[in-house]
């Protein structure tokens, strides 16, 4: 008994004071970083360059002119085609990760301006669901490409989805099937549609719109595949390669254009609208 | 035979095997038992017909994988005349999980006249273990969606129709399909089937697979084989996902609404091709036959078109799935 009282004060002593929320712990390199320190590096840890996924919203504010982004087709809502059910239902996990982050769905697509040019976008938040792509993702992918061809704008996608939901079945499946179209009808118009990975993007977004960008951006480090790592590793009874499946992979393997420092992104952005716009 | 046949299926399988000694038995002419085996001939249609009439989700899934259902090459053996089959991606090998080439899909009668030209190609399965990894137990990699770009412009080229046969369960999941893009590979593949200014048939005959299958999976018409299952993912992985929980898969297969006659209902497909009593495998031969005829009369209604309005159809056909 005594023993195990002797302990738990030694860890209370020890326990650093930290007050809660301050700081936060980089998952790659363990530094304990100063929260306003890495706002003000745009989430990207000072130490090892490891770039944080990033909120919707913050995404937005690292990428478009202050102010000038309006937020399109929010009115479409998740629907329960399937009246799915696995552990929990799927409404409740919709309202669970509604209240968690503040958004209707895994992505946000609206119109904004970078350096003035003005672009249609559409964003994923990985927060909710894990960014996973069903009926409200497919369809506000398919609309900011039909918005985009309508008002003769470029568009940029910035992903960040575990995949296809599996809560929506073969409507999950179809979205695909459904945004790859729309990529098609928008080549007509000879506009850029620019593909940004950030991790991770895999599964049903990375197999369809996703890597059909005219040109493909990745952040540094970001997980892009089709399969996820440890159902290779399952598959070929064999460890992988170090940085397998990591932008850096994808850019030697000539998968994607480049890869891109958050704090570069904008103006590299601005660059290529600059110079393939027409 | 008893080792390839389902858990459901043993009851039909048991009487088939006495009805097969009672046969053998009157091969010596000793005893007439004529009557005995039309009798258990009979009970053996009325059996059928009792498992088959409440088959659950679970058990179709099964029926779709089993392994002496039809493959693709099987059903080309029995519907097509004059199969050449067209190899390689021109990029880095052929990928043996998908077959492809041109033939006549026979007329009516088994005559070629009457018949219909197409491209034909599909996922391939193997039957025994060496012939399983020869075709990657149906999984392709990119070189295998590849060749089919490839060989989907050369039907446009030609103006052939193009039918689909899907048979996968799922794209492989390998360190050198990730290395070479099978990400894109699939993209890439929808992008071009729904671009093609030809009639397009998709067919799913066996198993659906995920991001696999829609790759083959944007014809003008859609159609899957009665036992058949489509699939954003395995019921398998839904119920170790989701659920975690292996045991689940049975509620998985029900969730999933993966079967023909649900996603027609649901209108995501625009057909069910009917399968011989107790499933494809019992009778090959009837099987292939009913999706001949489906294949020559859903062709006949989509050959009416011209390529734009096939292309522009097809297009608008998956915009507005659940939209």
């Amino acid at each position: 008994m005594l023993l195990f009282k002797t302990k738990g004060k030694k860890k209370e002593q020890g326990k650093l004071n930290i007050p809660e929320g301050l700081w936060i712990k980089c998952p790659s390199c363990s530094e304990i970083i100063y929260k306003k320190e890495l706002e003000r590096n745009l989430e990207v840890c000072p130490k090892c360059d490891y770039h944080f996924r990033l909120k919707a919203d913050r995404r937005i504010e690292v990428i478009f002119d202050e102010g000038s982004f309006q937020k399109l087709f929010e009115d479409i809502i998740a629907l329960d085609l399937l009246n799915f059910s696995d552990t929990k239902k799927y409404k409740d996990r919709l309202k669970e990760d509604n209240e968690k982050t503040g958004l209707s769905d895994a992505v946000v697509s609206g119109e904004g301006k970078i350096y003035g040019i003005r672009v249609a976008s559409s964003i994923f938040d990985f927060n909710f669901m894990g960014g996973s792509m069903g009926r409200v993702v497919g369809e506000k992918i398919a609309k900011t490409f039909e918005y985009a061809i309508s008002n003769k704008l470029p568009v940029i996608i910035f992903s960040s989805s575990g995949g296809a939901r599996m809560q929506e079945g073969i409507y999950s499946l179809m979205q695909m099937a459904k945004t790859v179209a729309l990529v098609s009808e928008f080549n007509k118009m000879g506009i850029p549609y620019i593909s940004v990975l950030t991790d991770p993007t895999t599964g049903g977004v990375s197999a369809s719109f996703a890597t059909l960008g005219d040109i493909i951006i990745a952040e540094p480090r970001a997980l892009i595949g089709f399969a996820g790592p440890r159902v290779i590793e399952k598959t070929i009874h064999q460890s992988l390669p170090e940085g397998f499946q990591r932008s850096e992979y994808l850019l030697e393997h000539g998968m994607i254009d480049m890869i891109a420092e958050r704090k570069d992104l904008k103006d590299i952005l601005k660059n290529l609208l600059i110079l393939i716009r027409q | 035979m008893a080792v390839h046949s389902l858990e459901f299926e043993r009851p039909i399988i048991e009487l088939e095997q006495k009805i097969e000694e009672l046969k053998a038995f009157n091969l010596g002419g000793f005893a007439n038992v004529a009557d005995e085996i039309e009798n258990l001939e009979a009970k053996k249609e009325k059996l059928i017909k009792d498992v088959f009439k409440n088959i659950n989700n679970w058990q179709i899934t099964q029926l779709s994988r089993h392994p002496l259902r039809p493959y693709t090459l099987d059903y080309i053996g029995l519907m097509t005349e004059n199969f050449i089959e067209l190899h390689g991606d021109r990029l880095f090998m052929d990928d043996k999980a998908v077959v492809g080439g041109f033939c006549f899909i026979k007329g009516d009668g088994g005559k070629l006249n009457g018949g219909q030209k197409v491209l034909i190609i599909g996922h391939q399965k193997g039957r025994n273990t060496k012939d399983k990894m020869c075709r990657n137990f149906g999984m392709p990699n990119p070189e295998g969606y590849r060749k089919a770009q490839r060989l989907f412009k050369l039907a446009e080229k030609y103006f052939i129709p193009i039918v689909t046969l899907i048979d996968t369960p799922g794209a492989y999941p390998g360190l050198g399909a990730e290395e070479r893009g099978q990400s894109e590979a699939i993209a890439r593949t929808i992008y071009t089937l729904l671009n093609i200014k030809v009639p397009v048939l998709s067919i799913v005959i066996g198993e659906g697979g995920s991001g696999g299958a829609l790759a083959f999976g944007t014809g003008n018409l859609v159609l899957m084989m009665e036992y058949s299952v489509y699939s954003v993912i395995s019921p398998e992985g839904c119920a170790s996902i989701l659920y975690k929980d292996v045991s689940k898969t049975e509620d998985a297969a029900n969730s999933l609404k993966l079967t023909a006659r649900e996603l027609s209902e649901s209108n995501v497909i625009d057909g069910i091709i009917p399968e011989p009593l107790g499933g494809a495998h019992r009778n090959a031969p009837l099987a292939a036959e009913a999706l001949r005829r489906a294949i020559i009369k859903n062709l006949e209604e989509l050959k009416k078109y011209s390529g734009e309005t096939l292309r522009d159809e097809r297009i608008k056909k998956f915009r507005n799935i659940a939209k």
